[in-house]
């Protein structure tokens, strides 16, 4: 099940690893996508701190961390293919995978309902 | 909108922060004291023809006919009449980078012509639309290399020019960083790369090398670097444009990034500026690179035009999350340069750089048979090298001025242990009979 953040960020947990993306909405929102700056491999980041950024032609937009955890995977096919994320925000085009999450930071994310409610659909 | 856009609240809260009660106070206290100088000392005003005169005679005082032999990062290479014709017309002559740049295809295309030619002459694959001067780059550069790898300790080779050195301590001193150089004893003309290897820990973000180093020496880093980005650290090079005419490409030895002085691509020495920093990377590294890129496209029906490119790593996108507050170019020098390397060609840069390497070699075989000089070191250089002389290098330099020439970098001025020693360079431009004139001058100032 996805929990969702309000700075528009995607979190799924299996097996105790946390796959994170953005939103559909957030990826439609940028346009096309040209670049993800990923962050390095065993980086440990707090819930709510900046860990890359996507790039579109014209913007760019900080990504932050849904929860506390250490980088343990990144999405190598995002580095030759950003429009991934424009195809399949949710699904196909995550952005890294953390491990050592906390998950006691699910509690301040929203369900899929909630956040499609927040951004008015 | 406001043109300053903080509010009146956000101005309360900043003078509670610093203590004062209101703007007045704050003025009271930030005002400097009422200048007690008096006016009426001042002379008469004077007409624009005396004005002129006065400024002529002062002008005058300066020296502006030595015979140069100073380089040290800056250099006297001739430069054809036809670069200033061309960057003098109307459509190019701006200091500035353009704003509403798509409107300005000429001066797009100029830099793209411009980042294109950098790229080939360093052997890299991106280069930036120019930064402020060769010294500004470096730290641009080591900037750059802790953003990448989140590290903040550099090392510098020795070698890395003294006046680079300063500008590298004036900039970083605020910053979060830990700087290492490297130090190898006076009687050297080396970097030290065993040095740099060794004090390369999983903490260094990069290392910064001179090529050819400050003290004329041609060093092949290939294995050192190779060794250095094991550490996951980055490799910097700092370089001479026109030395690699000839010589091996940093591109070619692994160089992560590659920065240096544009001045000697047709720009006068002119007193210190302006000059023209250069920076080139790989295409890993380019959306972490400052400054503006210029991008060739194609508009809707296929024609060609050139664009601002990857402008979301810059200030106005960015803001505070830029990669660096570098939001313009030197862009009438960097179009200088392009004007003087299309002029020259592939084969005119080749053949300035030959002349160089074979009247240097002229130089030091003539300036070595004076009783009591010496070369220091024995690498391979281009242009330049490092004597020892019998007296004190800043007073001979000192007397050789008198004369007429312009003798070379004295050393002492930034190393205490080579008070001896003067960087002597030479270029094109150095005839046989000066560079003769200049050994008989410097023998009869050590001698006679």
């Amino acid at each position: 099940m996805k929990y969702y953040a309000e700075t528009h960020e995607w979190v799924e947990i299996v097996d105790g690893i946390a796959t994170v993306g953005i939103t559909e909405f957030a990826a439609e929102e940028l346009g096309d996508l040209t670049y993800v700056e990923m962050p390095a491999i065993g980086a440990v980041f707090e819930a709510g701190a900046v860990f890359g950024s996507v790039e579109s032609v014209k913007a760019a937009s900080d990504i932050y961390a849904p929860l506390a955890g250490k980088v343990c995977e990144i999405n190598d096919a995002l580095e030759t293919n950003p429009e991934v994320l424009n195809e399949a925000a949710e699904g196909e085009g995550w952005i890294c995978r953390f491990s050592d999450v906390d998950q006691s930071g699910l509690s301040k994310l929203m369900s899929r309902e909630d956040y499609l409610k927040s951004i008015g659909k | 909108m406001p043109f300053i856009a903080n509010t009146e609240a956000e101005r309360q809260e900043m003078l509670a922060a610093i203590g004062c009660s209101d703007l007045e106070e704050l003025w009271g206290k930030a005002a400097a004291p009422k200048p007690t100088s008096d006016f009426a000392t001042l002379p008469e005003g004077r007409s624009e023809l005396e004005v002129a005169r006065h400024l002529t005679h002062l002008a005058g005082k300066n020296a502006t006919d030595l015979v140069c032999f100073l380089g040290m990062g800056y250099y006297d290479h001739f430069i054809p009449a036809a670069v200033g014709e061309i960057i003098g017309r109307p459509g190019f002559y701006t200091a500035y980078t353009p704003y509403q740049a798509e409107a300005s295809q000429g001066t797009l295309q100029a830099i793209f012509e411009w980042q294109s030619a950098i790229c080939r002459l360093t052997g890299m694959s991106v280069a930036n639309a120019s930064m402020y001067d060769g010294g500004t780059a470096v730290f641009e550069a080591m900037a750059m290399a802790m953003r990448v790898t989140r590290r903040r300790h550099v090392v510098v080779a020795a070698g890395l020019s003294p006046i680079f050195r300063n500008i590298l301590k004036c900039y970083s001193d605020s910053q979060d960083c830990e700087i290492t150089d490297i130090v190898l004893g006076d009687d050297d003309d080396r970097s030290g790369q065993e040095k740099v290897l060794a004090a390369v820990t999983d903490k260094t973000a990069c290392a910064i090398v001179q090529y050819p180093n400050a003290f004329g020496a041609v060093e092949d880093w290939t294995k050192t670097i190779a060794a250095v980005k094991k550490a996951g650290t980055l490799a910097v090079c700092a370089t001479y444009p026109t030395a690699l005419a000839v010589l091996k490409t940093p591109g070619d030895m692994g160089f992560d990034i590659v920065v240096g002085e544009g001045q000697p691509l047709g720009m006068p020495l002119s007193f210190g500026g302006p000059y023209l920093g250069f920076m080139c990377t790989d295409m890993k590294l380019m959306r972490r690179m400052p400054g503006r890129i210029v991008g060739q496209a194609q508009d809707s029906s296929g024609r060609t035009g050139y664009v601002l490119t990857m402008q979301a790593r810059e200030q106005h996108i960015r803001r505070s999350g830029a990669m660096s507050n570098i939001c313009s170019n030197e862009n009438l020098c960097a179009l200088t340069a392009l004007v003087y390397m299309t002029l020259l060609g592939r084969q005119g840069l080749v053949e300035v750089a030959e002349l160089c390497m074979d009247k240097a070699r002229y130089a030091l075989a003539k300036l070595t048979s004076i009783k009591g000089v010496r070369r220091i070191g024995s690498q391979p250089f281009f242009n330049e090298f490092v004597l020892e002389l019998p007296k004190d290098a800043d007073e001979v330099a000192g007397r050789l001025v008198e004369k007429g020439y312009a003798a070379g970098f004295p050393l002492g001025r930034y190393y205490p242990g080579r008070q001896n020693q003067i960087l002597v360079s030479v270029t094109e431009k150095r005839t046989q009979e000066e560079i003769n004139g200049f050994a008989n001058a410097m023998e009869a100032v050590l001698w006679s």
